[in-house]
């Protein structure tokens, strides 16, 4: 376990070093391209800031309450409808990036999450709650309805997809 | 004393986590925000009528590799409809949009496995077309559109 974690650190301080060249290789050829982007990047961080002091406390609550024992019972394997329900309500509710929860899912697969859950999570997340006002005035409320309904059912169908295919491969 | 050690165990542990993972969302930002600066937002409605199929694609593949608040596919698609491009094309953009990230790629890879995020984009992309058709389908069986 702690070789993973030695890893995926390493590969974290590489991806970041090559996002960098790419923005030297920029300035160097467009400048005013690369100040652009950095600006842009700043105004993200901001809105993202609080959501990583999120990402923060909920990896903390997991490392605190959440057994290994816990997670393979009700995320794992055997887990049933709860799972699935846990999976789906957790992806629509969940707000912030996709990217600031890959740590806190990772951190569950390490734990014993199941592979159909992380991925109908991350599917789920599909549905945003808080814009569904906005897709109503640009498409219509049955057209969104219909729509919502899908994204849930191929939230399910999605995970066991993906399980059945990570699975028959490793 | 139990409960503090644990505490303090749990702590560390979450530190070590997020030192791990805070260049990787850093690394995620900064290539995100390149890729809108370079790569500008506005796609041509003239792109698509080539049929619903290939539409459908087209529209799940620019989703695919968009990046942005959902809400500017809202704007982007609601642009694309009142372009005539289809329900089906848009529907793809919109789903894809928010369900596949091939600029989120590496992260993902990095964090929960490469294996998991490759088949994770593939069955996304497909699922969005497979969507896409549904949904303008049932509207179309309930006479919605």
């Amino acid at each position: 376990m702690p070789e993973k974690v030695k890893r995926r650190g390493l590969g974290g301080w590489l991806f970041l070093t090559l996002v960098l060249i790419a923005y030297g290789l920029l300035s160097l050829v467009e400048p005013e391209a690369a100040a652009q982007a950095l600006a842009f990047f700043m105004r993200v961080m901001q809105q993202v800031f609080p959501v990583l002091g999120l990402v923060f406390v909920l990896l903390f609550i997991a490392n605190l309450v959440l057994e290994p024992k816990w997670i393979k019972r009700y995320l794992g394997k055997g887990a049933g409808f709860k799972g699935w329900l846990a999976a789906v309500s957790g992806g629509i509710l969940s707000i912030g990036p996709i990217y600031a929860w890959y740590a806190v899912l990772s951190e569950l697969q390490e734990k014993g999450m199941r592979t159909a859950l992380i991925a109908t999570f991350l599917y789920s997340r599909a549905v945003k709650l808080p814009l569904l006002p906005l897709m109503i005035h640009y498409f219509g409320f049955v057209y969104t309805l219909v729509l919502c309904l899908y994204l849930v059912i191929f939230a399910v169908i999605n995970g066991i997809l993906v399980e059945k295919l990570v699975v028959q491969e490793t | 004393m139990q409960a503090g050690n644990r505490l303090k165990d749990s702590f560390k542990k979450t530190i070590h986590t997020f030192i791990n993972v805070l260049p990787i969302i850093i690394g995620m930002l900064l290539a995100t925000s390149l890729v809108i600066t370079v790569f500008p937002e506005q796609i041509s409605a003239g792109l698509f009528g080539n049929g619903e199929v290939p539409d459908a694609l087209l529209g799940a593949s620019i989703g695919s590799i968009a990046v942005g608040h959902p809400l500017a596919s809202y704007l982007l698609g609601g642009e694309l409809l009142s372009g005539g491009v289809g329900l089906v094309a848009v529907t793809a953009l919109l789903v894809s949009w928010v369900t596949v990230g091939i600029v989120q790629l590496p992260a993902e890879s990095l964090m929960l496995g490469g294996r998991f995020a490759v088949y994770r984009n593939l069955v996304c992309f497909g699922v969005a077309i497979i969507i896409a058709f549904l949904t303008v389908y049932t509207l179309q069986l309930f006479g919605m559109v």
